[in-house]
């Protein structure tokens, strides 16, 4: 098995007196993807947010290449954001500045190279995320799919180690999401980042997905490989894994 | 109670880390000078209107008002003295507190519920240092100066009208104005809307920056950052008064 560079341990999180989880444990090797899967409200995305210090856990502790990152400062959090990068939901590309500009921001904030460096790399990862001369463009003048692969190729322009992606196909067409899902894909061989993904979509999980991690009642009820879940016995997360795939089988049918 | 606290100690810490950026952080002046045109050169159409008008209102009901005592020649004194020590200052910064400081935090609040101030912090940046702060600045710098406009054109207005209603000379109305506004009154103007424009720049941010939801709650925020904004300066405006009057009488 290799590296692990991620690792939850014992983490709770609650937010007033809504406890998402208690004592969580999770590894997340090198160049694996990982999805996180489960239900509504179960703080997917929260596992996220305290890996990048948006959110603290309330109790134990997180492990970045063999690192604690509980309780950083503020300027301790840089090292560690240029080596993991977010992609959020709805892409929170900045409205103000262009799509050349959006993704040169982190590459200015990390101070990655000169200008002409900076614009070089905006064409490059535009063209490995499957976009064209789009610089000049502001983010009200493209459409959803192009937005999401936009905050994609800002996410990757620092050449993170890491990256999260939020929901990264969640109100797409079914075209933009096997786009999505191939760029993921394609961006772990070709980048051998480490990926953690969170959706809801079981199909775009068994496209994806080295391994799978189920967030129910308050703790990690499943980690495995697809195959794994596919056989997994417990009714309930049976039906959440095998159903959510069924039912997407069927409308592609 | 415990809001207030809380409203009290968040204002408090975002105001320390807005100046700790000021002071210590790598300074983005252009983000500076873009606020100082949205938050202030835009406001100096409505500061005229607003102050032209004030002074000529202020005027024409003194004018009346002294009449039954002879005291109508004094007009242009009382107005000048109104209008450098309180209204100037007070009626510029509710005007452009509820222009700007509405502006602020809707459009904070939109980057706050479309996940574009997390995405700031996690691509390695600080949202004080790239949103706050530059607010903060510019208010604090374009409101003294939007104040002395609003000085110059209502005691402008107000002479107008003086000379108009009671039938007073260009040159007497200056004389008068000029040996009546002394340097502490016009400090204590300005320091006032010192003071207002931080208020302005700092609620509307606090409000904008903690927006959670949708674009409802952007709505919600924006009226109180206006409701905040205006008792603010007006209590804020009294206790200044006071302890200026304790300095320079």
């Amino acid at each position: 098995m290799s590296e692990t560079i991620i690792s939850y341990r014992n983490v709770t999180k609650a937010f007033g007196n809504n406890r998402i989880y208690r004592d969580i444990t999770l590894d997340i090797h090198r160049g694996e993807t990982l999805c996180i899967i489960g239900g509504s409200g179960t703080g997917k995305s929260v596992m996220m947010k305290m890996l990048v210090g948006l959110l603290e856990p309330d109790a134990g502790d997180i492990e970045f290449f063999g690192q604690s990152i509980v309780g950083l400062k503020q300027h301790q959090w840089l090292d560690i954001r240029r080596r993991v990068a977010m992609l959020f939901q709805g892409g929170a590309l900045f409205d103000s500045l262009t799509v050349g500009e959006n993704i040169q921001y982190p590459m200015i904030e990390h101070k990655w190279g000169d200008k002409s460096k900076r614009e070089k790399r905006v064409t490059e990862v535009l063209e490995m995320v499957g976009l064209g001369k789009i610089e000049e463009l502001y983010p009200a003048e493209i459409s959803g799919g192009m937005k999401k692969r936009v905050a994609l190729a800002r996410a990757i322009a620092v050449e993170p180690e890491v990256l999260l992606y939020d929901e990264p196909t969640t109100g797409l067409d079914p075209i933009s999401i096997r786009r999505i899902n191939g760029l993921i894909r394609n961006l772990q061989e070709r980048l051998n980042v480490t990926s953690m993904v969170v959706t809801h979509e079981m199909p775009s999980v068994f496209t994806i997905a080295d391994r799978i991690a189920m967030l129910h009642d308050q703790h990690i009820a499943f980690v495995g490989t697809p195959e794994e879940a596919k056989a997994i016995k417990d009714p309930w997360l049976a039906d959440f894994i095998i159903g959510g795939e069924g039912v997407l089988n069927e409308e592609n049918k | 109670m415990l809001r207030a606290f809380e409203f009290i100690g968040e204002v408090t810490l975002l105001s320390w880390a807005a100046l700790k950026e000021f002071v210590i952080g790598r300074q983005d002046w252009g983000l500076i000078v873009e606020q100082l045109s949205k938050g202030g050169v835009d406001s100096w159409s409505i500061t005229l209107l607003t102050a032209i008008f004030t002074g000529m209102v202020m005027a024409a009901q003194f004018s009346i008002g002294l009449e039954p005592f002879g005291a109508s020649i004094y007009t242009s004194k009382l107005v000048s003295l109104g209008i450098v020590r309180e209204l100037g200052p007070v009626l510029t910064a509710l005007l452009v507190g509820g222009r700007v400081g509405a502006g602020f935090t809707a459009e904070l609040g939109s980057m706050a519920v479309t996940e574009q101030i997390d995405a700031i912090r996690c691509l390695g940046a600080n949202p004080v240092r790239k949103l706050v702060m530059p607010r903060v600045v510019a208010m604090t710098l374009i409101m003294p100066l939007l104040t002395v406009l609003a000085d110059l054109v209502g005691c402008f207005g107000g002479g107008l009208v003086s000379m108009l209603q009671v039938d007073l000379t260009a040159q007497y109305v200056a004389r008068q104005m000029l040996e009546t506004i002394g340097p502490e009154d016009l400090l204590h103007g300005l320091m006032k809307s010192i003071f207002f424009g931080y208020w302005i720049a700092i609620i509307a941010c606090w409000k904008g920056m903690n927006i959670r939801g949708g674009a409802e709650s952007v709505g919600i925020a924006t009226t109180e950052t206006v409701v905040y904004i205006s008792v603010g300066i007006l209590v804020s405006d009294f206790v200044l008064t006071q302890l200026f009057l304790s300095i320079y009488g």
